[in-house]
């Protein structure tokens, strides 16, 4: 396993889906042990990542390549740095726990773990490709799997949801295809002057051609680029599938999906529209920060109208997004460092709160926020292990998520100060929604209807545990996760920055 | 190399370089003999025959790929590269639609009569395909058309008793005589002008400037309407919906492929040898030139392109609206046509060799989601959208493999579909062909609604719960074409292979 660890972590929940294809439908334990068991590959290897990454070096590590189609030049080239090593941690954590937090699944329980497992090495392969046309393939891979689990296991208007979000996100990707073909076009390969994917030839200028350096059409393949990622973040005005997919998705889904996926609108901005068009990324700088800055206020807006738990998650969710664009549109040590740091965090914390609605949700079959009251009492370990994850949305000083929102601040402010000042209202407006939604859940009257409910039960609590466990870990001592990453971005602010 | 060649009076030993379409043609006539004894019975013999002829005619095919150009039958026909991939493809399609005639009730079934015939009549047609796809020669062209269209019209109608294949197979006629005859008025035109029948000669007459660009224009549209109507693109299309709703399944799924793979063909070796001639021609900035260069008039290109963008519109938008599959996949092919058009107003070797990858592909999973409807057909008696409800309880492994069809037709990674729609964008990409890449892409963003209500009936909506079991034949051949789409599009680097030695062996483009 040592060479191939990337490999590994990859392809292991797709081995995992093989085998549960031909296991028998009458045994859906064996199916869920199965599923947990190919998940566990790449969370246990992520520990050996986390412990062997060299912390001192931008290069890539774990390495591994291979020619794969020899006529168009494709490789299968794997490899990952300070940027990707975090979203591949945070995938591989997601993923086991979200196995086991699907443990009730009772309905077509082998398609349910195929199609996750598919999902997972969907991702995995994302965060590992470096060859461009491979990032593609497990970009598009990923679509799939979600389209079906929100489609089949979702809420009452699944099939609207599940349709959405499929031609959103394929609308960006095709885009992204024939940006990724133009560059294939008009990048050469240093050593063998032939066209390449590989995405490092492509992140240096020198192999760009002539016609590839003009503005105009360096400005038009950022645009195409950026339409691609920022339906994946999602970005204003681009977002109205998110609400629809969180709150129809079963609670694991919607785990993975703000936990993880979000998360590759912004990671495919700074792994290939950063790097590869450095100007372009100068020049929509401001741009992008307005955004970043509307994704703030407009999704905390949105979130305080909710009435439904897991829509006012979802739309925290793109006011979260906006301080990473907020962070990386800076330009700034402190504001890039923030973004990634913040991409890891908000994973982490809507994880536990989707799991968190998830827990409740399977408990009273509604979400509805008025409908509760006083659950406090009735659920003790449950309401602290809730608010625990409310406090960290709202960047309360000792959790992970004041760390990353500190740091955007701190960063973005040199460069934008009346954006940054309008964006900081965003925190004021966080704290809103999330104490709001405290007051009316947890505390005051006592609801009667809801005097039988069990508390968070043991499995539960071992899903959102391990979390927790970071997001304080996190928040006290920073340096762990910010070390991984610290010299990779650097580098990327020292060759695209001003 | 062409102009070399002096006029080769036609000989016996000709037929030394026309081996697949003697066997065609042997294939189709012993079949018809056979028929003669199997009257009443199941038509084992004519089957085998036809089949056996087909994979005999594939074997031969695959054995003698030619090198370059050959010059054959009185300069009528013209074996190369070009030709040697297209007579691979279609008995492969032949033998492909005759294995799966064999288990349907719409083909077999007790009501039909001529079952024999069927399968000599789908010999017959690959026999004609193959000649459309090395006619070098407008009278050559004018008679494989002809022949391919002639037998369509009988299998469109083959369900006698049937009003829906009558009249598909009415309207078949009618479309197809007009239009054969616009393009008839076109080839006469053509000879008129330049005085020649064989493609070179008449490109040698062309760039000597012996015709009228205008009259030249009218002639050029007047066979691209012919041609149009072959591979039922829009606005020559409005036959395609009824006669792929109205004839039996199995056929319909051959006329989804062959003529229009035929079509592409005889439109590659007219166009490209008659209109283009070679060296490098002037290109946008960046992007590297045309291995041709336009002779005559028009921006006949930038037609094509008009002309492709409305059909992949067309197509993509009105299947939107198709609650019935053998309709829906009638105008989802007439999208695909849409797409294939890219490849070849870019007259470039790269932009064959996409078209050529692209029918390919094209071929195995269209193939694949008619047989699809067909083995369902069979059980479920029934086409709707509605029918497949709950499909994926019923027969999992079945759905699943519909569902590598759609995502493949749909263009999705990591199927055959993507591979090949990737070819074609990269090259109109490469040709800074930008607004058309664009318009190609989104259309793929609107097929994949369409292609997903077919799962949505399979996977999402509940419906009977009865395990439902296929002809076994049927599930066979699914699995056949399945596998490759699936494969096709995570390895496919000995097909590219193979397409790119047939470009590389085209008589035109220059050659």
């Amino acid at each position: 396993m040592g060479e191939h660890v990337l490999s590994w972590m990859t392809f292991a929940p797709l081995v995992g889906m093989v085998v549960i294809a031909f296991l028998p439908r009458e045994r859906p334990t064996l199916t869920k042990v199965v599923a947990a068991a190919a998940a566990a590959v790449p969370l246990l290897l992520a520990f050996q990542v986390f412990a062997t990454f060299d912390r001192s070096t931008a290069e890539m590590q774990f390495v591994e390549r291979g020619s794969w189609i020899a006529p168009f030049n494709i490789e299968y080239f794997m490899g990952i740095d300070g940027l990707s090593v975090t979203m591949v941690l945070l995938t591989a954590l997601l993923s086991f726990l979200c196995i086991i937090a699907s443990w009730r699944i009772d309905k077509a329980v082998k398609g349910y773990f195929a199609l996750f497992l598919l999902l997972e090495t969907g991702m995995m392969g994302v965060f590992c490709a470096l060859d461009f046309f491979l990032f593609y393939v497990f970009w598009e891979v990923m679509l799939l799997p979600m389209y079906f689990l929100i489609g089949i296991w979702g809420g009452p208007r699944k099939e609207y949801a599940a349709i959405k979000f499929f031609l959103y996100t394929l609308a960006g990707s095709v885009l992204m295809l024939l940006a990724m073909l133009a560059f294939y076009f008009n990048v050469r390969n240093p050593d063998t002057g032939a066209h390449t994917f590989n995405m490092l030839h492509m992140m240096d200028q020198a192999n760009h051609s002539p016609w590839l350096q003009l503005s105009h059409v360096r400005h038009l393949i950022w645009i195409a680029l950026f339409i691609g990622f920022a339906i994946k973040v999602p970005i204003f005005p681009f977002h109205t599938w998110l609400p629809d997919a969180h709150v129809e998705a079963p609670t694991a889904v919607s785990v993975i999906l703000a936990g993880v996926l979000l998360k590759m609108g912004t990671y495919g901005i700074l792994r290939i529209s950063y790097p590869m068009l450095p100007d372009a990324a100068l020049w929509f700088a401001y741009p992008l920060a307005i955004l970043g800055m509307i994704n703030i206020i407009y999704g905390a807006l949105c979130a305080m109208a909710q009435s439904d738990m897991k829509k006012l998650v979802a739309y925290s969710s793109i006011s979260h997004m906006g301080y990473v664009l907020l962070g990386m549109s800076a330009f700034t040590t402190q504001g890039i460092n923030g973004a990634v740091m913040q991409m890891f965090n908000h994973g982490t914390i809507t994880a536990m709160l989707f799991l968190c609605v998830g827990v409740i949700y399977d408990r009273a079959h509604h979400r509805d926020i008025d409908g509760f009251g006083g659950l406090g009492l009735q659920m003790p370990v449950y309401t602290s292990v809730f608010s625990l994850a409310l406090f960290a949305a709202l960047g309360l000083p000792g959790l992970s998520g004041f760390i990353s929102e500190a740091l955007v601040f701190l960063g973005a402010f040199p460069t934008y100060r009346t954006i940054t000042i309008i964006s900081a209202l965003g925190i004021v407006l966080g704290a809103a929604y999330v104490l709001w939604m405290l007051q009316r859940v947890f505390l005051g009257e006592k609801n009667p209807k809801y005097d039988s409910l069990p508390d968070i039960s043991a499995r539960e609590l071992a899903t959102l545990v391990p979390i927790a466990a970071v997001v304080v870990w996190v928040g006290v001592q920073p340096s762990p996760v910010l070390d991984l990453m610290r010299v990779t971005l650097n580098n990327l602010i020292a060759t695209v920055g001003r | 190399m062409f102009e070399t060649l002096a006029l080769n009076a036609p000989s016996w030993s000709d037929l030394r370089h026309f081996v697949p379409e003697t066997v065609l043609v042997v294939t189709f006539l012993l079949a018809l003999m056979a028929d003669l004894f199997a009257r009443g019975r199941r038509p084992a013999g004519p089957f085998a025959l036809a089949l056996g002829g087909c994979l005999v005619a594939l074997a031969a095919a695959v054995s003698s790929l030619p090198a370059g150009p050959r010059s054959i039958l009185g300069d009528l026909v013209v074996v190369d590269g070009l030709a040697g991939f297209f007579r691979v493809l279609f008995p492969l399609i032949g033998a492909i639609t005759i294995l799966f005639s064999w288990a349907s009730g719409e083909i077999m079934g007790p009501r039909r009569e001529h079952k024999g015939e069927f399968y000599a009549l789908v010999a017959l047609m690959a026999f004609g395909m193959c000649v459309m796809a090395s006619a070098a020669d407008l009278i050559m062209l004018y008679l494989s058309v002809e022949l391919v269209s002639l037998t369509s019209y009988v299998m469109a109608g083959y369900m006698r008793t049937s009003l829906r294949s009558t009249e598909a197979s009415l309207k078949y006629v009618i479309f197809g005589s007009v239009s054969s005859g616009v393009m008839l008025y076109g080839l006469s035109l053509l000879f008129g002008l330049t005085g020649e029948t064989t493609f070179v000669e008449i490109r040698a007459a062309l760039l000597a400037g012996r015709a009228d660009n205008f009259a030249l224009l009218v002639a050029m549209v007047f066979v691209l309407a012919g041609l149009g109507y072959k591979i039922a693109a829009v606005p020559f299309h409005f036959w395609c919906p009824d006669v792929y709703e109205g004839a039996p399944t199995p056929v319909t799924a051959l006329f989804s492929v062959g003529p229009k793979a035929a079509g592409f063909a005889l439109m590659i070796r007219f166009f490209y040898t008659t209109l283009l001639s070679p060296g490098g021609g002037q290109a946008a900035a960046g992007a590297a030139a045309p291995d041709g260069v336009i002779v005559g008039p028009a921006d006949w290109p930038l037609l094509i392109a008009i002309l492709s963008v409305v059909t992949m519109t067309y197509g993509n938008l009105v299947a939107l609206r198709q609650t019935n599959v053998k309709r829906l996949l009638a105008y989802s092919s007439i999208a695909h046509v849409g797409y294939l058009l890219m490849g070849f107003l870019m007259l470039t070797a790269a932009g064959l060799e996409a078209i050529l990858f692209y029918l390919l592909v094209y071929a195995i999973m269209n193939l694949g989601a008619f047989l699809f409807v067909i083995a369902l057909n069979n059980r479920l008696g029934g086409e709707e959208i509605s029918d497949y409800a709950g499909l994926s309880t019923r027969a999992p492994w079945v759905a699943l493999m519909m569902m590598v069809f759609l995502l493949s037709l749909t263009g999705l990674p990591p199927t055959a579909g993507f591979i090949g729609k990737m070819y074609l964008f990269a090259e109109v990409i490469n040709r800074h062909w930008f607004w058309l890449a664009v318009v190609g892409a989104l259309n793929s963003v609107v097929s994949l609604f369409y292609y997903m209500k077919i799962a949505k009936a399979m996977y999402f909506t509940p419906g009977e719960r009865a395990p439902l079991r296929l002809e076994p034949l049927h599930t066979a051949v699914l699995i056949l074409l399945a596998a490759p789409t699936l494969a096709l599009g995570v390895y496919w680097t000995p097909f590219k292979n193979f397409v790119d030695r047939a470009v590389a062996g085209f008589a035109g483009l220059g050659g």
